[in-house]
């Protein structure tokens, strides 16, 4: 929101430097995002009267003299081509700073420092300057926009500076304002604030005209859609003579970025920025059957709007009909078929109020946004738009550019707001919810300041909110309110006196799950954060096939892109891209993991709240192999108390021969493996990468408390095993056959697997160290007899023998 | 021979003994000095004859032979200490190391920044008796708006700024969702934080798609802006360093009123303006406010008897904060030369 200082100054009397009305903003909620000085690049630039001029033989040039009172009398040299004796225009002294602009004389490229300089041989000392090159335009002054020198009054003293006299020594705040408020969408809005915060009368823009009466031919306007145009407004001017502004008017729209058109439109406009009520005016010569209809759109009706663009519409879009077409897309934009033109002469203007949802979303399904839709969407209030049309009728009169007449329609509809909402609140409430104790003559003061009536009964307040204030629903509204204008100072930290004392703190499963994260990190892994989503591409690059599983996937309906549009099944595709981006980026090695969600639908399209199932998943690329991604893996399952089996597996995207399945007590919790060599050649990876995914809830079923068991007296016994089996036995049923075959084995370890010279064909050396715990029992004389029964047990179950 | 002359003998054999080669290594000096000095060494076996010497020599001869113990002992225990000394100096020489030559460290790894930052936030408030209640990321319309009192013609329900998964279903855009899931179950006293990830359709080098964020809600009664203020403080300090104040202004919530954006002095410059805090002495942290009647209400708690606070904060702002982080991006690239500096 722009607010120049100079349009405030209209209605606040306001006599604090524009840095500290900045700061009081900002403390009762309107932080200015920045401050603009308009006139901040121009300095050193005096008004000159040009007391000579001689043309240079041969050139376009002038040499003048040009008098700058009390700063000097000066030689310049100057190239434009309305420079002659008499005139007086802004002349730039030798260190003055202005802007530099392009070949076509207008375009602004820099700002430059004026120096003493020859042009063609003739010393000059300064220069004469265009509107351009100070960067002020036909709107801001009469005449800035002449390609050539800019010509001042000769009232302008010589030597004074030029700026005030070119409107650049005003500044524009750029405001945020919250949603709340959008009544303060607009100059007056936000002039409202300022005199409240300066404890300052606020002056109410003049809003008399005078009618004309006569016996005017009707104009009918229905309303047949309320819910989205809760209130209508038009009015009918005559002898609409259209022209251009006046200066005063074309220096406010400037001022505020926007160019004038003509006299009526600029009303509009002025009018919009002032209150924050975007209004419309229709040639009422083009409106068939002198009638507006406000209604939905019929399915496949078709408008184009003032920009030309040409749009289909449906019953979703509100529309503003003649007796026959739209000519205005409500809120949004009026049709070219109805627009002003230089030979309009009745005009009927409009003012509404739609609702904010219904122009968003039009404005939203045709890509077609205004400044008007821009207001609407954040919403309007009808005390404004009462007012809008009033201040707009007073303009034509002021402007002389047509006859108000008494042709006035005003559609009120039940969700009309025109009544002030009434309110009592308790002074000691309020102080309660603040924790401060303002005292209730400041309540009142301040709750006048910003035109509430007020009414103090002891400890009540009655209230009448002004029809702008909407957003003020119950008293906390108020306290906000209150503690805005007496300020936040106040609020002095304290520390729950009242409140009763909580047990605080993460519960078991979110002290696991940190205990766990912190654990493999000291393991040396990398936790990693990645996005929740990925892209169907990342699916096909793990070559999975249409029909799995793991494409069961949640769509989201409005992604930024494709690349962000599936919600993950599993958390692979999103950790590969990870090992892949570090590849590329030089990091030969890594080793990540990531403890996230998946989302697992119950049926699609998704209707229901889906399963958010919680995965951990390891990622290693580089020096890595399997068997330091099982370490890993291993290691998990100690933190937890638990021991996990694996046995073969396949999956896609993993090599066939490096891929196993976890299982934790019998029940698969995960997998791990190596990526597919095929999958790596086609993403160009020189490097191996390791993947593993564990169900996260599955594997903290599977934990255990740890049980403390007393250290035995009797001391352990190790025995190592060298065992000739068959080829296709694995490690692990070995493991299984020789804890089955004693319970005092307590951990078996694998230390060398040898095929070669001295072993068969189809046979091979595994050596096994193995622990026997004893529990209250010496066995250190039992070890051989257990090892006796281990090794008949491999014979007749695996074929195994000793070496 | 006489048994002067053997103590004589044994005396110089000692001496040459001390003063010969053999004599270099402790060990050897020990095996020397038991010779002599020993059970069977050669003084006890001269001992031994002291029954052959007459009586009125024994006082003399026993005082000869004991100096002669003595002395010896003395001598070899010197030699003994001054050889191990030596020995000791070698082996110091040949065991010395370079100091400067690299450890063999275990590889270390990393948790990820924000969940520092989380689990510090966690700590700070756990201290003050807040739960932890983690609500799911797909939310339904009702808990991510309806009941937090934001209208359905609200901007903030705009296709533009929220991922809809269907209708109704949608990813939540802000922990808040929780606050509603927490207090329909529960009664005051309510003390939660709700950290977790939330979805906003916005990308750009401030903005991230997801994002997490830790919500924070106190129910109880007599609650006021006042308390707010005070735990805020606390948070702050701790957070951000001793000295660090918080600053509240004007905001809006639909789900708070008031509703306050909260400030902490810069902590980079201690207030007097910097490149951090962009000249202002302050830096934007959270937004926070009184719960909205109507959101209490919804949740089937009278706001005549009970009133609340909520704050909530953006986790990956706070760590770029802390650590000096300038771009979000980096916080989910997965870079492992990022993600290692990162210490508890």
């Amino acid at each position: 929101m722009k607010a120049p200082l100079s349009w405030l100054k209209d209605y606040v009397d306001i006599d604090v430097p524009a840095e500290t009305l900045k700061d009081m903003l900002f403390s009762c909620g309107f932080e200015v995002e920045e401050l603009t000085y308009l006139g901040k690049d121009i300095s050193g630039v005096v008004v000159g009267e040009v007391t000579e001029c001689e043309p240079v033989e041969g050139t376009h040039l002038h040499v003048c003299k040009v008098d700058c009172g009390q700063k000097g009398t000066f030689q310049i040299c100057c190239g434009a081509d309305n420079v002659e004796k008499g005139i007086k225009a802004p002349c730039a002294l030798v260190g003055a700073t202005v802007y530099a602009t392009a070949k076509d004389h207008v375009t602004v490229e820099d700002v430059t420092t004026i120096k003493k300089g020859k042009l063609r041989g003739i010393e000059s000392e300064g220069m004469l300057c265009s509107g351009a090159e100070l960067g002020v335009n036909g709107d801001m002054f009469d005449g800035a926009d002449y390609c050539g020198l800019l010509i001042l009054p000769a009232s302008a003293e010589n030597g004074s500076d030029v700026k005030p006299l070119l409107g650049l020594d005003d500044c524009v705040f750029d405001i945020a304002v919250t949603a709340n408020r959008p009544d303060c969408q607009s100059i007056f809005g936000i002039a409202r604030e300022v005199a409240a915060v300066l404890k300052k009368e606020v002056k109410e823009p003049c809003l008399a005209y005078t009618p004309k009466m006569d016996n005017y031919e009707p104009i009918k306007i229905t309303d047949e859609a309320p819910d989205l145009c809760p209130r209508y407004i038009g009015h009918y001017v005559k002898d609409v003579k259209i022209a251009p502004s006046p200066l005063w008017l074309r220096k406010r729209l400037a001022a505020c970025g926007l160019r004038s058109i003509n006299n009526v439109v600029d009303i509009t406009n002025f009018v919009l920025l002032e209150l924050g009520q975007p209004m419309h005016a229709f040639d009422l010569r083009t409106l068939d059957g002198r009638q507006i209809n406000v209604r939905r759109a019929k399915e496949g009706e078709k408008i184009v709007t003032l920009d030309g663009n040409s749009f289909d519409l449906s019953p979703a879009n509100l529309v503003i009909c003649d007796g026959v077409k739209p000519v205005a897309l409500a809120g949004i934009m009026g049709g070219l078929n109805s627009e002003i033109k230089d030979d309009t002469s009745e005009v009927l203007f409009e003012a509404a109020k739609f609702a904010r949802d219904s122009v968003r979303k039009t404005a939203r399904a045709l890509g077609q946004h205004s400044d008007s839709s821009a207001i609407f969407e954040k919403g309007v209030n009808e005390y404004t738009t009462e007012m809008a049309m009033k201040r707009a009728l007073h303009l034509i009169e002021e402007l002389g550019c047509g006859t108000v007449t008494t042709l006035h329609a005003d559609v009120t509809t039940p969700y009309s707001k025109t009544e002030n909402k009434k309110m009592s609140v308790s002074v000691q409430k309020i102080n309660a919810l603040l924790g401060v104790e303002v005292p209730a003559g400041d309540m009142v003061r301040i709750l006048k300041s910003l035109q509430f009536g007020v009414e103090l009964n002891g400890d009540e307040l009655a209230l009448t909110v002004p029809r702008w204030r909407e957003d003020i629903d119950l008293y906390p509204d108020i306290a906000e309110e209150i503690i805005r204008f007496y300020g936040y100072e106040h609020v002095k930290g304290t520390f729950l006196p009242s409140a009763l004392i909580t047990n605080g703190g993460y519960n078991k499963t979110q002290k696991a799950e940190l205990q766990l994260k912190k654990n493999l990190s000291a393991a040396g892994l990398c936790e990693i954060s990645t996005y929740s989503f990925y892209s169907e591409r990342d699916l096909d690059a793990l070559h999975i096939p249409a029909d799995s599983e793991l494409r069961k996937a949640i769509k989201i309906l409005n992604p930024i892109s494709e690349e962000l549009s599936v919600m993950r099944t599993f958390l692979a595709p999103s950790l590969l891209q990870v090992a892949v981006r570090n590849l590329r980026r030089g990091n030969l090695e890594g080793k990540v993991y990531e403890l996230a969600k998946t989302y697992i639908a119950k049926q699609l399209p998704a209707t229901d709240f889906p399963e958010e199932k919680p995965v951990l998943a390891l990622c290693m690329w580089g020096k890595y192999d399997f068997f330091d991604l099982k370490g890993i893996t291993e290691f998990i399952a100690r933190d937890l108390n638990t021991r996990f089996e694996y046995r073969p597996a396949e999956r896609v995207y993993l090599h066939p021969g490096i891929c196993g399945e976890i299982l934790a007590d019998g029940e698969v919790v995960g997998y791990l493996g190596a990526l597919s060599p095929k999958i790596g050649a086609e993403l160009a990876l020189d490097r191996s990468v390791l993947l593993a995914e564990i169900d996260y809830d599955k594997l903290t079923e599977h934990a255990r408390q740890f049980k403390y068991s007393p250290i035995s007296k009797f001391a352990e016994e190790k025995r190592d095993l060298a065992l000739l089996c068959d080829k296709d036995v694995s490690c692990g049923e070995i493991e299984k056959e020789i804890f089955a075959a004693c319970k005092f084995v307590t951990e078996v370890r694998l230390f060398d697997v040898y095929e070669g010279e001295q072993i068969k064909d189809g046979k091979k050396s595994m050596a096994f160290t193995v622990t026997f715990t004893p529990k209250d029992e010496d066995i250190s004389e039992r070890v051989d007899g257990f090892v006796k029964k281990i090794l008949s047990n491999l014979r007749y179950k695996l074929n195994v023998e000793l070496r | 021979m006489d048994i002067r002359q053997k103590i004589k003998e044994i005396e110089n054999s000692a001496h040459e003994a001390l003063s010969s080669k053999r004599a270099a290594l402790a060990d050897d000096l020990i095996k020397l000095k038991n010779d002599f000095l020993g059970k069977t060494g050669r003084i006890s076996e001269l001992m031994k004859g002291m029954r052959d010497v007459a009586p009125e020599d024994r006082p003399t001869v026993g005082k000869l032979l004991n100096d002669l113990r003595s002395a010896i002992g003395e001598k070899f225990d010197a030699a003994i200490e001054g050889a191990k000394a030596k020995e000791l100096e070698l082996r110091f020489k040949k065991e010395a190391v370079d100091v400067t030559m690299p450890g063999r460290t275990p590889e270390t790894g990393a948790v990820h920044p924000n969940t520092l930052v989380k689990d510090e936030l966690v700590s700070i408030f756990a201290g003050m008796g807040f739960e932890v209640f983690e609500g799911p990321e797909i939310e339904n319309d009702y808990y991510n708006f309806t009941a937090l009192n934001t209208p359905a013609d609200h901007p903030a329900r705009d296709m533009q700024d929220t991922f809809y998964i269907s209708e109704n279903l949608l990813l939540r855009t802000q922990t808040s969702a929780g606050q509603i899931r927490v207090m329909e179950n529960k009664k005051p006293p309510i003390k939660i934080l709700s950290p977790g990830k939330v979805y906003r359709s916005d990308d750009d080098a401030t903005h991230s798609p997801m994002f997490s964020q830790m919500e924070g809600l106190v129910v109880d009664k007599g609650i006021t802006l006042c308390d707010l203020k005070g735990m805020l403080d606390v948070f702050a300090e701790r957070i951000f360093g001793k000295g660090v104040k918080t600053r509240l202004r004007p905001s809006y919530f639909p789900f708070t009123e008031p509703s306050v954006e909260v400030d902490v002095s810069c902590f980079e410059c201690g207030g007097k303006g910097c490149r951090l805090c962009k000249g202002t002495g302050w830096i934007e942290v959270l937004g926070a406010g009184m719960v909205n009647r109507r959101v209490l209400e919804g949740c089937g708690i009278d706001p005549d008897v009970y009133s609340g606070f909520a704050f909530g904060m953006g986790i990956e702002r706070i760590a770029m904060l802390k650590y000096g982080v300038n771009n979000m991006k980096l916080l989910f690239e997965g870079d492992i030369r990022f993600l290692k500096q990162f210490k508890d």
